[in-house]
């Protein structure tokens, strides 16, 4: 019975280890920059190319930060979920159209609602690279002091909002 | 009459002479910045090798067609003929996309267990492998000699003394 016991341990610790290996989702790699400030950028707005959104004009405010674009599939799936939580009034959103086209995007937020306070455009991808974006959607919580406190990869589902953003934000808004 | 032939063929070869040295300056300038990108292009091509695209994870920047390893082999260009050094740029898109960006993984209290986990394993391994041989010597016990081969000992003993 004894000779039986190590390798039934050991064969545990394999299954353990894959178990919890293949719930891990190698695409989210975590970002160096929570915890940090938020990098600066002045963009402009995808509605009025003419003004400018820029990281100082959100100083004093906890705000969502959401990259997208018209040509990704995941955000899409993600639409509705921040339609619905900008109707709630919960937390101002700010967008950036990466890599995009003005028209393409326009089209895309008057078909699907557009959940934005205002969406900049980034459409050579440098603020992206700035952000660390390698995916989109992504979604960065950005707090008071302009920090950023968290870092979605991949579309944000009820459920995340549920139990990590809302909370978060919460939390942030009331230091 | 032979005297303005001369002058001509002076005139002509003073003038091939400047084309000639015309045709080499312009040549110099081209050359210049070719020499500088070529400088700039190696420093790329280092350097996107050594860095992970993030699209295609198991990728370097240097095999992938992704949009964003485009991008960033434009960064890291950009940055590359500015002089900035390989630790520099490297430093640079780690700030913005975490370890995980570098091929190599550097030494750190988080990584401690990546470099030294296989060894550790392998360590694990011999020394279980050298116990259980071990272990295995002491268990295979001689069997007492039975009466006919005692006798034969002995016999045999006792023929060469």
């Amino acid at each position: 019975m004894k000779r039986f016991l190590l390798p039934l341990v050991v064969f545990l610790t394999v299954v353990g280890f894959l178990a919890v290996g293949l719930n891990l989702d190698p695409r989210e790699v975590p970002s160096p920059l929570v915890g940090k400030p938020a990098p600066m950028f002045s963009l402009p707005r995808l509605d009025n190319p003419e003004k400018t959104i820029s990281t100082k004009d959100m100083l004093g405010k906890v705000w969502l930060f959401n990259v997208w674009a018209s040509w990704c599939g995941a955000c899409r799936d993600e639409h509705p979920v921040l339609v619905n939580l900008s109707k709630s009034g919960a937390v101002p959103i700010y967008g950036m159209n990466y890599k995009d086209t003005r028209p393409e995007a326009q089209q895309w937020l008057e078909a699907g609602g557009n959940p934005y306070i205002a969406s900049a455009m980034d459409a050579d991808g440098r603020v992206g690279i700035d952000y660390g974006v390698y995916g989109v959607p992504e979604t960065y919580v950005i707090d008071k002091a302009g920090v950023i406190a968290y870092k979605q990869i991949g579309p944000v589902t009820e459920e995340v909002l549920r139990n990590k953003i809302l909370p978060l934000v919460k939390r942030l808004q009331t230091q | 009459m032979k005297r303005i032939f001369l002058i001509r063929l002076i005139t002509v070869f003073c003038f091939l002479l400047a084309v000639n040295t015309l045709i080499q300056t312009a040549w110099a300038k081209d050359a210049q910045p070719l020499q500088k990108d070529a400088v700039v292009e190696a420093q790329v091509q280092r350097l996107s090798e050594e860095l992970r695209c993030l699209v295609c994870q198991n990728q370097t920047l240097a095999d992938s067609h992704s949009e964003l390893a485009e991008d960033l082999r434009q960064e890291i260009r950009e940055m590359a003929a500015k002089g900035m050094s390989d630790q520099a740029i490297i430093d640079y898109l780690v700030a913005r996309y975490g370890d995980f960006v570098r091929y190599r993984p550097p030494l750190k209290a988080s990584t401690v267990l990546l470099w030294f986990g296989p060894f550790a394993l392998l360590l694990a391994g011999a020394v279980g492998l050298f116990v259980m041989l071990r272990r295995r010597e002491k268990m295979t016990v001689e069997p007492p000699l039975s009466v006919a081969e005692a006798h034969k000992v002995s016999e045999l003993l006792n023929k060469e003394s």
